[in-house]
């Protein structure tokens, strides 16, 4: 087992299940597998030797009969109960993956991966399913048939028993051979494989840029010969690769002729009975069969397990809040307490240069600061220090003199307005996606917001107006109108403190110097920090604080900034 | 089209031969046969045996069955390098005329609001094709000739045992595929819209997480996922159990097929019709010729999955070519100017035009700005300008002579343009740069890098030229990206520059750096430049400007004039200002 699947093991007590379940049927498969083989050669034998009638081998029919019905079964079994453990599986790391992410580490920063990751806790499931429904059955299946089967022969012919008791081992090594070299050989050539795949993908990506360079016709060219280059030298790595598959195929064909040849010999000399001799013919190959099988089973798996390791991945990186303190002390208001950074650096996990590196700054309760400097300078992590998005590395941020991280986050939280460089707009209509700010705003008040920051005429152009779906599946905004749309719930809640992250950016030059007037006015009797670039929001504040690489790099008034 | 046309179109374009297909069916065939001939001699060999005759009687069949285990052996062999060297050709080919046909209709021939749909679903499409031999293809052919091989094989025993067997077998091939693609399709109509829906808010969850904590509603969205996760599980377990009954009948057949066939043959052996010895070898050949079969459903998925690809692709690149050298091309002259004079461009002949009327004119030693809201029309005036895009009247001309009666690569020569969407390959800045000429030396490339405002940032750069670019630009900032496009451009050996807003991603102080350096390195008098934007920073600096709004020229003059005109480009300018 892979560690990832030893992990699940571990930790999901569904997984466990759905691999005794596995261990079980397996069980049941074995003895049905003998039953089979050997009615069906007390079916045979009477007949071949004797002219027995259809009556006389009614009784083996029936029994083989019955024993192919449960081999069936038992094929039900393992596919319905692997398909149905691993969507239990799945759905418990879906929903510990959903849980993680918003208590530990709201901000997945720098990671633009997030749909990619959606895609694959919604859709990893089938190939789970395959780990669950073909592997782990495989898996039981070569082990214990091998031994039902031979445990069974030894009584019956001990030198077909030995023949197959040396074959496997054969076998086994040459899988494990073929596995290691294989799985070398295969990420090489998955590399190459890849890269190839890649270069076409980028082709066609590109493909405007190339023709308009008179580049075009030439790629074709290339990639057939790049093509044909490949496919060269992966045949002569395969010739060679697929060697060891020919010995494992070899051992396991000649296994079962020389049963077959030993058991003629002992025939002849009458050391051994016809029925005897066919159920054990008839078993050879099932005994090498699960183990071959196997291999073929093994690839699939580690690709099924994909989804599993990229969601545990997840759920191991660091978390960058600190976790709930067991007693919380009461929430402070911005709007009476001064909003203090002392000394605070953020580092995010990854990155060599500290977001923030020693940076103190204090918001007097009721002012309206904005906060300004080049990109990177790390304006933004600002902004999430005060949402509690992140917590600082070191250094701390106070609030009345209380550090953030004592005061119990979802109550700081309900006094902030909070308005993103980005914005989420959720898969829900108009209206619950501006309601986020306040649940129980009735209709009028979510039409007020949504006029106050400009949305108006946008949601009126909507097919259903408020109840319009947006978002996954809905209505797609672009960037200005998810701005409004934030901007809009950040105007509904009743807020002390509104932590503006470029909530203009996106908006055109008329429309962000109204709103800027907006924000200003709706925003008085709160402090407010404004994150900006834009010179309207910049003139319409108290304070202006420049920030570079990190720090304070002065502190202005608006006046001498434009 | 149909499917099947279209998958027979893809055949052809595999180019696949003759021998190679042949010998990959020949090798796949021959291992089952070879298999189920080592079942069935064995079969015989003991049943032979056990009538006790002397040991020399049981020679040939001893040799066969060792010599049958053998050949399974290497025939699997030989079945992997065949069916592998098939797929592996296949494909490289598959790619080529794929991508072949597709260039011509870049930008201009796919239909402009599916183009991005369509080229996103391009490379999968043929990647999923990789899949229509191996696959797809090769078990179905190689199932019917085995089925035919074994009827025949056990009629010679037993005539009614080889009618039984082929039945047993046909009914088998069908039944399985039938079923096992009836419950995976049945599964995924139910669970598609489940599934969509839990992945939306999967979706909400990990990339609103932030707004989701700041505005306090994780208790509501985790239940929200909940549900959905609910639906999907209701639904999936239901699919469980109906793919576990394909399953467990795909298992059968071969059970079946052993006992169909002793059940005839018994009363045949007590009769006389058949001789004893064969019977262990009837059925355990009945046994081991299922193997064909295993790879039946599985086949028809990649059938039907190949079908639609097959079908999109075909959707895709089976269009006119909007744009065809002439027979006979004019030798082209030195690329010094180029004019359009009512030009009018249709992207259908039912549409309204999208351009008409339009006069332009680019010279070298001369900066023309193309200005207007979104949507005008821009984008595609400049696809008229490299050619990408024929003209449907007016005149379009280079050095005088009509676009249509030059090839298009020597108007591409002649005139660069740098796309909106501009590419950057994930290779290095020189890989990037030496699209535009392959030939240019190192110091061309720094040359124009430092033209583009980069010399400093490449110098300071520990691999120089060599620095990999990543993903489309993605490990340079919006500044850098825009200028490596800027620096191709320069590189190219055209003297008109043509670019499609090259600021729309950057910032108001790095637009204006940008547009200076771009201005100062390609307005000389072997060079001119065409600029196309929507924001009117830094437009004091160019010769002319023209407006364009809905398809046509609305205004046009240097920003003095424009700004006291009344104009669209007046009222922007002012509306700007008022906001800054």
């Amino acid at each position: 087992m892979k560690p990832t699947q030893r992990r699940l093991m571990r930790e999901s007590r569904v997984a466990r299940r759905a691999l005794g379940a596995a261990a079980l049927l397996a069980l049941i498969q074995a003895v049905l597998t003998v039953v089979w083989a050997v009615a069906l050669a007390a079916a045979i034998a009477p007949v071949a030797m004797n002219g027995a009638g259809l009556t006389q081998v009614r009784t083996a029919i029936i029994v083989a009969a019955c024993a192919a019905l449960g081999r069936a079964a038992v094929a039900w079994g393992f596919e319905s109960t692997g398909r149905v453990g691993a969507q239990q599986v799945m759905s418990e790391l879906r929903l510990r993956l959903a849980a993680h992410v918003l208590e530990a580490r709201p901000l997945t920063q720098g990671t633009d991966s997030t749909g990619e990751l959606a895609t694959v806790a919604v859709q990893g499931v089938d190939g789970l399913e395959l780990v669950f429904a073909r592997y782990f059955p495989q898996m039981m299946l070569a082990i214990v048939v091998p031994i039902a089967a031979i445990g069974w022969i030894i009584p019956t012919d001990w030198v077909s028993a030995a023949i197959l008791a040396v074959t496997i081992p054969v076998i086994i090594i040459f899988m494990i051979l073929i596995g290691l070299g294989a799985d070398r050989r295969a990420k090489a050539r998955w590399a190459a494989m890849q890269m190839l795949g890649g270069r076409f993908f980028e082709v066609v990506r590109g493909l405007t840029t190339l023709r308009v360079h008179g580049r075009a016709e030439a790629q074709v060219a290339v990639l057939e010969q790049v093509g044909e280059d490949y496919r060269r030298e992966t045949m002569s790595t395969l010739r060679l690769a697929f060697l060891s598959a020919l010995v494992l195929e070899l051992a396991a064909a000649l296994g079962t002729a020389m049963v077959a040849v030993a058991l003629g010999i002992r025939l002849v000399d009458g050391g051994i009975g016809l029925q005897a001799s066919l159920a054990v013919l008839i078993l050879a190959p099932e005994v090498y069969q699960p183990i071959r099988q196997l291999g073929a089973q093994f690839h699939a798996s580690a690709d099924g397990m994909i989804a599993a390791e990229e969601i545990f991945a997840v759920l191991d990186a660091p978390a960058v809040l600190d976790l709930p303190s067991a007693s919380p002390a009461p929430s402070p208001s911005p709007a009476r307490d001064a909003i203090v950074l002392d000394d605070v650096r953020v580092a995010y996990p990854g990155r060599s240069v500290p977001a923030l590196d020693g940076i103190s700054l204090a918001l007097a309760p009721g002012e309206f600061v904005a906060l300004v400097g080049p990109s990177g300078a790390g304006k933004t992590t600002v902004a999430s220090l005060l949402v509690r998005l992140i917590d600082p590395t070191s250094g701390a941020v106070r609030v009345g003199g209380i550090d953030l991280r004592q005061i119990d986050a979802d109550a700081w939280r309900s006094r902030i307005a909070w308005v993103p460089q980005r914005p989420r707009i959720f898969a829900a209509t108009v209206a619950e996606n501006v309601r986020v700010a306040n649940p129980v705003a009735d209709e009028a008040q979510v039409r007020e917001a949504l006029r106050q920051a400009g949305a108006d005429t946008l949601v009126a152009e909507m097919p259903d107006g408020l109840a319009t779906r947006l978002g996954e599946g809905g209505r797609r905004l672009s960037a200005g109108e998810a701005q409004r749309i934030s901007l809009a719930r950040a105007f509904l809640r009743d807020a002390d403190l509104f932590v503006l992250d470029e909530p203009t950016a996106h908006l055109d030059g008329v429309l962000a110097a109204e709103l800027a007037q907006v924000i200003r006015r709706l925003t008085a009797g709160a402090t407010t920090l404004a994150v900006t670039h834009r010179q309207e929001l910049v003139h319409a504040a108290d304070r202006v604080i420049r920030m570079e690489d990190g720090r304070v790099a002065g502190a202005l008034v608006a006046e001498a900034v434009a | 089209m149909t499917a099947t046309r279209a998958l027979i179109a893809a055949v052809r374009q595999a180019r696949i031969g003759v021998w190679l297909p042949i010998a990959a069916l020949a090798t796949t065939i021959g291992t089952v046969v070879l298999g189920a001939a080592l079942l069935g001699t064995s079969g015989y060999l003991i049943s032979r045996a056990a009538q006790q005759p002397p040991i020399l009687a049981l020679g040939v069949a001893m040799v066969l069955v060792r010599a049958f285990s053998v050949g399974r052996a290497i025939m699997r062999y030989l079945e992997r390098l065949t069916t592998h060297e098939l797929a592996l050709g296949a494909l490289a080919r598959l790619r080529s005329s794929f991508v072949a046909r597709l260039i011509p209709l870049v930008p201009a021939g796919l239909p402009r609001l599916r183009a991005a749909d369509l080229m996103s679903r391009f490379t999968s499409d043929v990647d999923q094709l990789q899949e229509l031999f191996l696959r797809g293809l090769l078990p179905p052919i190689a199932a019917v000739v085995v089925i035919c091989m074994a009827g025949v094989a056990a009629g010679v025993m037993l005539p009614a045992a080889g009618v039984v067997l082929a039945v047993v077998l046909i009914a088998f091939a069908v039944l399985v595929p039938v079923a096992t693609g009836a419950v995976a399709r049945a599964a995924g109509r139910r669970q598609a819209r489940a599934r969509a829906d839990l992945a939306a808010r999967v979706v909400d969850v990990l990339e609103g997480a932030p707004d989701i904590v700041a505005w306090g509603v994780r208790d509501a969205h985790l239940g929200a996922v909940e549900r959905a996760n609910d639906t999907v599980m209701r639904l999936g377990r239901r699919d469980a159990y109906a793919s576990g009954v394909a399953a467990g009948l795909s298992g059968l057949g071969a059970q079946v097929a052993a006992l169909a066939v002793l059940i005839v043959a018994v009363p045949a052996v007590r009769d006389g019709r058949m001789s004893g010895v064969l019977l262990a070898a009837l059925v355990l050949m009945a046994l081991a010729v299922f193997e064909v079969l295993v790879p039946l459903p599985v086949a028809a998925q990649n059938l039907a999955a190949c079908g639609q690809a097959a079908l999109r692709l075909e959707e895709c690149v089976d269009r006119p070519i909007p744009i065809t050298d002439p027979d006979v091309p004019e030798v082209p002259g030195p690329g010094r100017s180029l004019s359009l004079r009512g030009a009018q461009v249709r992207f259908a002949p039912e549409q309204e035009p999208v351009l008409s009327g339009i006069d332009l004119d680019l010279c070298w030693g001369r900066a023309v700005a193309i200005v207007g809201p979104s949507g005008s029309g821009k984008t595609t005036l400049c696809e008229v300008l490299a050619r990408l895009r024929a003209i449907e009247a007016g005149a379009a001309l280079l050095d005088g002579i009509p676009l249509d009666r030059l090839r298009q690569f020597d108007v591409r020569r002649a005139v660069t343009l740098v796309p909106q969407d501009a590419y950057l390959f994930p290779t290095s800045i020189a890989g990037n740069l030496r699209i535009a000429r392959p030939d240019a030396s190192d110091d061309e490339l720094l040359d124009v890098l430092s033209r583009a405002g980069l010399g400093e940032w490449v110098d300071g750069l520990p691999d120089g030229l060599e620095t990999h670019v990543g993903q489309d630009g993605g490990l340079l900032s919006g500044g850098q990206r825009q200028r490596v496009t800027l620096a191709r451009g320069l590189l190219a050996p055209g003297g008109l520059l043509v670019l499609d807003e090259p600021t729309s991603h950057l910032d108001a102080a790095s637009e204006a750096a940008f547009l200076d350096d771009a201005h100062g390195a390609s307005v000389t008098d072997r060079t001119g430049l065409c600029i196309v934007t929507h924001r009117l920073a830094g437009m004091e600096r160019f010769d002319e400007i023209v407006v364009i709004v809905d398809g046509h020229v609305r205004e046009r003059g240097t920003h003095a004039e424009l700004v006291v005109s009344g104009g669209w480009y007046a009222d922007t300018v002012r509306a700007t200002a008022v906001a800054a």
